[in-house]
Formats: structure tokens, sequence, C-alpha cells
């Protein structure tokens, strides 16, 4: 099976004392690609990943890695994938250049030591007790053992928490090297400019479910399909939207959208061109009020989640 | 900087020359051994309670009569050293074990390990074979205080006194894991140290159990404690295990082993 993707799932079911926490998950991950699952915190994006990494055990749905069960072929599998815990899962008794050393020597050809420690910047701390790394080196450190085996699929649970911005721009720069590789990566995040930097396809769950996959950009499109574009701004929360629809065009009223999506975060959907936004200050300082931004067109990930829940990602 | 391989081309030939092939089997236990014993023996509190108190009790019980033993006509010495060897093994495979294992699992690095070409059943394979590594030194250290003091061990029951330190790790060690997989890491924390201290007082292991008060002399046989003390009393001192000791151990062995098994849980 030299050709199945990193990751298939199928109508994935993992219920905990009942309560399902991951409810019909199917997705797909490829090769060479980085995938990102973004939703939430409690969305079932760990619980998804650990029914790939054959920590648990589905149950309904089947899990797919490289074409294999991760449970009942794991001991074909466990070479091929490099796994990232959220939690590090890092022995604390025992210093981090050993602890990478242990690990890489699990394999019959590891990468090669001395460089990932100087690629993720580990040099500094090698001696160090992993009890007394910070948040962000015991994070790298948990990169580089999951890459030490040269794995075919990397499965990093919210890689960058607790990471400094340099560190996150190593991981960042290694995660985009090992793509070039066409390792598949398949990352966990609740961060949107993790998956919007990094990721060639977003999956955002929210309870158990994926409620939108696409290909970054497309579900990032500023546009939408009928020509209508996006105005958003933030300011004082309350404002009575009734009157600026016509006002921004009288003869297409009913083709525009206002909304306040959270207290203070408008949206005008509509026809957009550049006299809208004339309209929709000249609307804002009839009222004295001071917008704090103003785009137009670009979604945010963030917008993407909000428009489908209407809840806040964090 | 070295180019990492491309390693998605796939190749019918790729079983042994692909990049993430996986270390021999026994290089990744033989790993996991030296990773484990490491950590054991490098740690402080662990080492005190593997070591260095089962030499203080040798020292004490032999060098003074502040305790006061029956021991059937034989020297101090050779009474004692059996139990307090008997009493390393339980430091070894069930307190520190569980303890070691519970904050394991706790951290994730059951987790993290058991995804790695080591999987499951070599990460309990190190752990095990660390135990034996540790019960070595304790062994060599214990002993070499007790041939100190005058010891002379019955020549005959050496391989019988292996043989009891093996059912007692298996027994042990079952009992730790059950703990370990069932337990939050501070229960597991308390339940080892104070199941440690009620054994060793009470459970047969330093005092035989037919010294002990009322119903624990007849409770205290059927304890793996009380099973061990005498198994090692028995060959070290008589030169055969008692094979109501085994039944007792293998008894327990596979109780404790099936409920390990059943309840472990990873998360």
């Amino acid at each position: 099976m030299p050709d199945s993707p990193a990751v298939v799932l199928r109508d994935l079911v993992k219920r905990y004392d009942g309560r399902p926490v991951v409810d019909g998950v199917s997705l797909t991950a490829a090769r060479g690609e980085v995938t990102a699952i973004l939703g939430p915190n409690g969305a079932g994006k760990t619980t998804t990943v650990e029914c790939c990494e054959g920590l648990r055990a589905p149950d309904a749905g089947t899990a797919r890695v490289l074409g294999l069960d991760p449970i009942g072929d794991a001991r074909e599998l466990r070479p091929r994938v490099g796994v990232m815990l959220q939690d590090g899962g890092l022995p604390t008794g025992v210093r981090a250049l050993e602890m990478l050393r242990h690990v890489a020597s699990m394999y019959a050809r590891p990468r090669d030591v001395d460089e990932l420690t100087e690629r993720l910047g580990l040099a500094g701390f090698a001696r160090t007790t992993v009890r007394r790394l910070s948040g962000g080196q015991r994070q790298r450190l948990a990169l580089a053992a999951a890459i030490v085996g040269r794995p075919e699929v990397v499965f990093l649970d919210e890689p960058s928490a607790g990471m400094d911005p340099q560190s996150r721009h190593a991981v960042w720069e290694l995660v985009r090297e090992l793509r070039a590789d066409g390792v598949g990566i398949v990352l966990t995040t609740h961060l949107m400019d993790e998956a919007e930097d990094l990721a060639d396809v977003v999956h955002v769950v929210d309870h158990g479910s994926v409620i939108a996959s696409g290909t970054t950009s497309s579900l990032l499109a500023a546009e939408g399909s009928d020509g209508t574009r996006t105005v958003r701004f933030d300011a004082t929360p309350g404002l009575d939207l009734t009157g600026l629809s016509p006002l921004l065009d009288p003869a297409a009223a009913h083709g525009w959208t206002c909304q306040e999506l959270r207290p203070g975060a408008y949206t005008v959907t509509g026809p957009a061109d550049p006299g809208t936004l004339a309209v929709l200050t000249r609307w804002l300082a009839d009222r004295d009020v001071l917008a704090a931004r103003i785009t137009v067109g670009r979604r945010t990930l963030e917008d993407v989640f909000l428009d489908l829940t209407g809840r806040h990602l964090r | 900087m070295s180019a990492p391989e491309a390693s998605s081309t796939p190749s019918p030939h790729a079983a042994t020359t692909r990049p993430g092939a996986p270390a021999a089997p026994w290089r990744r236990v033989a790993a996991q051994t030296v990773f484990e014993t490491r950590m054991i023996l490098r740690n402080g509190e662990q080492l005190l309670i593997t070591v260095i108190l089962p030499v203080l009790l040798l020292v004490g019980l032999v060098r003074t009569s502040l305790i006061d033993l029956d021991t059937g006509g034989a020297d101090r010495v050779d009474f004692v050293t059996p139990g307090v060897l008997a009493l390393a093994v339980m430091s070894t495979a069930f307190t520190s074990q569980s303890i070691a294992t519970a904050f394991d699992r706790r951290n994730g690095v059951l987790r993290l390990l058991s995804t790695t070409p080591l999987g499951r059943g070599g990460l309990l394979a190190g752990k095990v074979l660390g135990v034996l590594v540790v019960e070595l030194v304790q062994v060599v250290v214990i002993g070499g205080v007790a041939l100190a003091l005058g010891w002379q061990p019955h020549p005959a029951g050496l391989a019988p006194a292996l043989l009891a330190v093996l059912l007692g790790t298996a027994a042990f060690t079952s009992l730790a894991l059950l703990l370990a997989g069932t337990l939050r890491a501070e229960g597991v924390l308390a339940v080892a140290n104070l199941v440690l201290v009620l054994l060793t007082v009470a459970g047969g292991v330093l005092v035989p159990a037919e010294q002990l008060p009322g119903a624990l002399a007849h409770v205290a046989v059927l304890l793996p404690s009380g099973a061990l003390g005498e198994a090692m009393r028995g060959a070290l001192v008589d030169g055969a295990v008692p094979a109501f000791s085994v039944v007792v151990l293998l008894g327990w062995t596979a109780a404790l082993g099936w409920g390990a098994g059943k309840l472990f849980r990873w998360h």
C-alpha cells in the first residue's frame, strides 16, 4: 500500500462514558501536505489524533494510517509514524539529549541527533533534566523525538502550545521541510495563525464533528461565488444596523446582510464596492462612532469558525 | 546539515532499507532496560528506599538486639539477611516500580513510548528487566554487607533463592502495575509506601509469619510478602524453598497479573 494517504478516517466515533467526544469524523490527510484539525478546546481533536496513533480504539468507524490499522497493524506502523503528544510524554528525570538519544535508539537508521539538536536549538539545554525545561523547550524536544525516526506521517498535537515566537518559527520551518520531503503532517491546533500559515488543508471541528473542510485558501476565500464581499468592522457594541442597508444601495437593499456577530464585531455582506466604505464610515461618523478596525474581504479562520458556530474559537 | 532522505519513495524492497525501520527488538528492550535502570538508580528517594534502608535494617537487626528475634538456633545474620533481601525485592519490584510507572503514566511517558517501535510489550519488558538489574545491585550490596557481618548462606539454597527472587518479583511487579495503572499518581505514592511499611512490620518479611501475634500469623503466610520471606529463609537457611510459598507466590502473580492486564489504563 505504498500510495495510501497518510490518514483516512471514516465516520470515526469515540465515546467516553457513553458521551460521544468524536462523533462521526471523516477526513483524509495526504502525504506531503500539512493537514490541520482546528477547533476549540474540547472539540475532540486530541481524541481523533489518538485514534490515529493507536492510543485509543474507536467505538465505531475506521481509522487508517498509511493504509494500516493503527491498532491491528501497530507493529508495522509504529516505526513509520512520529508522535508529539499534547502533554509531552517526556520522562521528567532524564536529561534532554539523553531522552532524544533514547528514542533514536528505537530505530535502525534514525536522523542524526546532533543535526536535529542544532536545527531545533536544543544544544543550550541538552544536559538539563526535562523537569527543568520551559514549556517551549519541552515542545521542541518532543518534536525532535517525534521525527528522529524518519517517519512518513507525523502527528503533532498542539505543537505551538507554550512556545515563544522564536521556537515557533524554528518548528514551523522544520514542518515545512518535512512536508517538502513528502512527509504527511497532521496537526491539531486552536491557533488560527498556525493553521493559516502552516496548513495546506484545514478541517474545522466542533463538538466532535467536522463542520468545514477545505484548502486553507478556499476556506478563506475573500469573495463569495455570487460576487458578494464581506466588510467587517469592530466598533462599540449594540449599534442599531437597521438603517444601514438602505443607505448602502437603495436599489438593492435586500442584497445586503448586516449583522453583529458578537458584541462589537459586525459584518456587512453584499456587492461591496469602493462607495460602500464611504457610506459605512459616513454612517459611523454620524453616530460619533470610531471603528477600531475595518477589513474588506479577507476572512480569517476565526471568522470562518464564528460564521459556522456563532462562537469564538477560544 | 545532512539532507533528509526522501521517505516517500515507495519500493517493493523497502522493508529493510526504508528510513523508518525499527531497531532489532532486543536492542529496543535493552535500551529501555538501561533507561529504566538509570532512572531508578539516579533518583535519590528511590535509592534510599531500595538500597540504604535495607542495609540500615540489616546492620541494625544484626548488630543490636533492640528487636527480640527467635532465630530458631540460627545465627542472627543468617536469619535476618534472607528477610532483608525479600524486603529489597519488594521495595524495587513494588514500591519503586509502582511510583515510577504511575508518574510516567500521568506524564504521558507510557503513551509516548508505546507509539515508538518499542511498543507496549517492549516497554513492559524493559521495566521488568530494569527491576531485575536494580535487584542485582541490591543483592550485591546487601549480600556484601551481610558477608562482612559473617553471613553464611546455605550453599544448596542459592539457586532456590534465585527462584524465590524471580517469583517474588513477578508477584510484586504485577501488584505495582495494578496500582500504577488504576490509581492517581499521588495516590500510588501514598499507598505504595504505606503498603511497604505495613508488609515489612506485619507481613512476615523480616519476622516469620508464625512469630506474628494472633490471627496475623495465619494471614501473613498467605500474603505475597510472607510467602517471599518464607521462601528466602527456607532457601538460604535450610537450603530449600517451601512448596507452599511457591504456590502462594504463583497464585498472587496469576491473580494480580490478570487484574493488571484487565484494569491497567494507559491514559
